[in-house]
């Protein structure tokens, strides 16, 4: 058990690692210097006022330092809590704006991906034994799988925004209502959350409901179930056996997707004006804000490897091998 | 495949599948096709059992595979209009040529912009892009996929430890997050700029299923007897082993395009594409910019979307039929 535990750390902070200098070698590897760009912004007409600004700006962010310091600078921040200071949003925390927006991404990801992850699964083994259900959900789960996301959005955000105005189009809350537990303003929250959120659900449903058919599909194939049905066993529990194994592969499927999920979210909220980490990162790279645009990069990733973690612990509790290998009994 | 179709294709059998024996009449269906539960035909000449050679085997499976011959017709129409699109568009597509936001009419067939361009002319046009970047990102992603999941699979041990764990960590990052942290500081990009970063992410789960199949493959007899022959890893993994997930290849490698460009309508779409480009998550891009939505000009934004799923959806038909065609347990016939 700390065997895999140590290993599958060792992973994650590997990945962090990773991640964390990606972030930090981005703005020092690309062409263009985001210093210039700030600066160039005062609209100086003058040389001196500029370099002075420039010189002045450059010892602020700490980018005069030796390269090595400014790594070492990098981690010391970030484990004090420190993402630096927001420009679009000056003098605003770059942690502060996270805070502000990581609940919306999260009330609308966390039901979305868990509830067409359960029902996709639910749904693609019933397909995967029922002809008429496999004729409807295949051919639309495929046809959700082939429609770019962003067009989905746009398409249900005009027909049931726009033209049948069953919900609001754009935003996170309704406007003009103070925050509060008040009805107006929690149902302005649920119908504001509801078109993102069904969006990224019936995309997310139409894959692993296909991913689920055919790996039921196999499993009922395999010997195991060709013996149990000729030991005459019911078809629920065949069935059942056979779940109970596919469902193993569609959970690695989830850990492996959940980058693009999260990443794709930024479509989401843009399209819908959600006020969320997607958003926020939208507004960050439009307005240029460097400090953001790194800060969220960094929140994301631990939110991946966070979920990760999670999933690697449901995989343990459902698998019953490595359940047992971690017990010390034998495999 | 219906019994009156079967007669049709057989009947009209060309010269390229001809070249195996004449085919079986009324040979036992159950010896050639697993699928027992399809009803047997009687009668001679309504079902007939290919017993060519295995070179046209494929081939003759194929032209009868509906699912195949529909999805890559509608994807050759689609190619064929991305390439003489831009010669026969009743516009040019980037110049202003009408009145803004005009419906579709037989002059405009569907409508003009917020800007006044011919939207039909513009969906012409963007096509090209959307396949380049689809081409160029699945090819990418092959062939590093390819490379990294041989070399792991091949070489396994620590090697195969230091792959698995890069490839993780690329698993990990979410690429959209990443491209708009670099879009923010590169002011331009080319469409073959989008084309390889697409395929610089997504190539990990190609190199996982390949490192996976070449791990078993490696331990048959076949290949223990090249090693036995004398020849060197690298030429027992392209000729004796790649040729073995050949099939696998090629389907990987149509999904690849598919996803390919589906990823590019989301960069596109947040503005993070080619810049001097016209592709249709451009396309959305800018009706969504310009209030498209608010304005109502559903065949500004509506069209370039149907498209792309028309194609993508044509890409994973053919790719279902030519799975059955490599796949004999799953041929129908």
């Amino acid at each position: 058990m700390t065997r895999y535990f140590a290993r599958k750390i060792g992973l994650y902070l590997l990945a962090f690692w990773a991640g964390v200098t990606i972030d930090w070698a981005i703005p020092r590897l690309m062409p263009g210097n985001p210093i210039a760009a700030y600066v160039s912004r005062f609209s100086l007409n003058s040389q001196g006022p500029w370099t002075a600004l420039y010189q002045l700006f450059n010892k602020a962010f700490g980018y005069n330092l030796p390269i090595w310091d400014q790594y070492w600078h990098y981690w010391d921040n970030l484990f004090h809590g420190n993402l630096g200071i927001s420009l679009y949003a000056f003098p605003e925390k770059v942690t502060t704006l996270i805070a502000q927006a990581a609940p919306y991404t999260l009330a609308l990801l966390v039901p979305a991906i868990t509830l067409s992850y359960v029902l996709g699964n639910r749904v693609g083994a019933m397909a995967a034994r029922r002809k008429a259900l496999d004729n409807t959900v295949l051919p639309l789960g495929y046809l959700f799988q082939a429609m770019p996301y962003a067009w989905l959005a746009l398409a249900a955000a005009f027909y049931l925004a726009q033209i049948e105005r069953w919900f609001p189009v754009q935003g996170g809350s309704a406007a003009g209502v103070a925050a509060g537990f008040t009805w107006v303003y929690i149902w302005g929250l649920v119908s504001h959350w509801f078109l993102p959120f069904l969006t990224v659900f019936l995309v997310s449903f139409g894959g692993w409901s296909i991913g689920m058919r055919n790996l039921v599909i196999y499993e009922l194939e395999t010997d195991y179930a060709r013996y149990l049905r000729a030991l005459g066993a019911p078809s629920r529990l065949v069935r059942r056996y056979a779940y109970r194994n596919a469902v193993l592969p569609q959970l690695s499927g989830l850990a492996l997707a959940l980058g693009t999920v999260i990443g794709g979210n930024i479509v989401t909220e843009v399209v819908f004006q959600y006020p969320g980490l997607g958003h926020l990162i939208y507004t960050a790279a439009t307005d240029q804000d460097y400090s953001l645009l790194q800060g969220i990069f960094i929140f994301i990733i631990v939110g991946v490897l966070v979920a990760n973690f999670v999933i690697d612990i449901v995989y343990i509790l459902i698998d019953p091998r490595t359940r047992l290998s971690m017990q010390g009994a034998a495999a | 495949m219906s019994d009156a179709d079967q007669t049709a294709a057989t009947g009209t059998t060309g010269a390229p599948l001809a070249a195996g024996a004449p085919l079986a009449v009324g040979a036992p269906l159950a010896a050639v096709s697993p699928s027992a539960t399809a009803p047997v035909a009687s009668g001679a000449g309504k079902r007939k059992v290919y017993s060519g050679g295995r070179r046209w085997e494929f081939l003759y499976f194929a032209v009868r595979n509906k699912k195949l011959v529909i999805g890559l017709s509608v994807e050759i129409i689609f190619v064929l209009a991305a390439i003489i699109g831009p010669f026969v568009a009743p516009y040019p597509p980037k110049q202003f040529v009408a009145p803004a936001f005009l419906h579709p009419s037989w002059s405009h067939l569907l409508g003009t912009s917020y800007f006044g361009q011919d939207v039909f002319s513009l969906l012409l046009d963007s096509l090209r892009e959307s396949y380049l970047v689809g081409f160029l990102g699945a090819a990418f992603a092959g062939i590093i996929g390819l490379a990294i999941g041989f070399i792991a699979g091949w070489r396994g041990g620590w090697l195969d430890e230091v792959l698995q764990t890069f490839t993780y960590i690329v698993v990990m990052i979410p690429s959209l997050v990443l491209l708009i942290v670099i879009g923010a500081y590169l002011k331009s990009h080319s469409a073959f700029f989008e084309g390889v970063f697409i395929g610089v992410t997504t190539w990990p789960w190609v190199a996982r299923a390949v490192r996976a199949q070449t791990f078993t493959l490696r331990q048959r007899d076949f290949v223990d007897l090249a090693r036995l022959s004398g020849k060197r890893g690298p030429s027992i993994v392209l000729k004796d082993i790649a040729p073995n997930m050949a099939s696998y290849i090629l389907l990987a490698f149509i999904l690849l395009f598919g996803s390919s460009m589906l990823i590019a309508v989301n960069y596109d779409f947040l503005g993070l594409g080619p810049t001097s480009g016209v592709s249709l998550g451009d396309m959305l891009n800018l009706a969504e910019l310009w209030s498209g939505l608010q304005l109502h000009l559903w065949w500004w934004f509506i069209p370039p979307g149907a498209v792309m799923t028309l194609m993508v959806a044509a890409l994973l038909v053919a790719n279902v039929g030519l799975d059955e065609v490599f796949n004999p347990k799953l041929r129908e016939t």
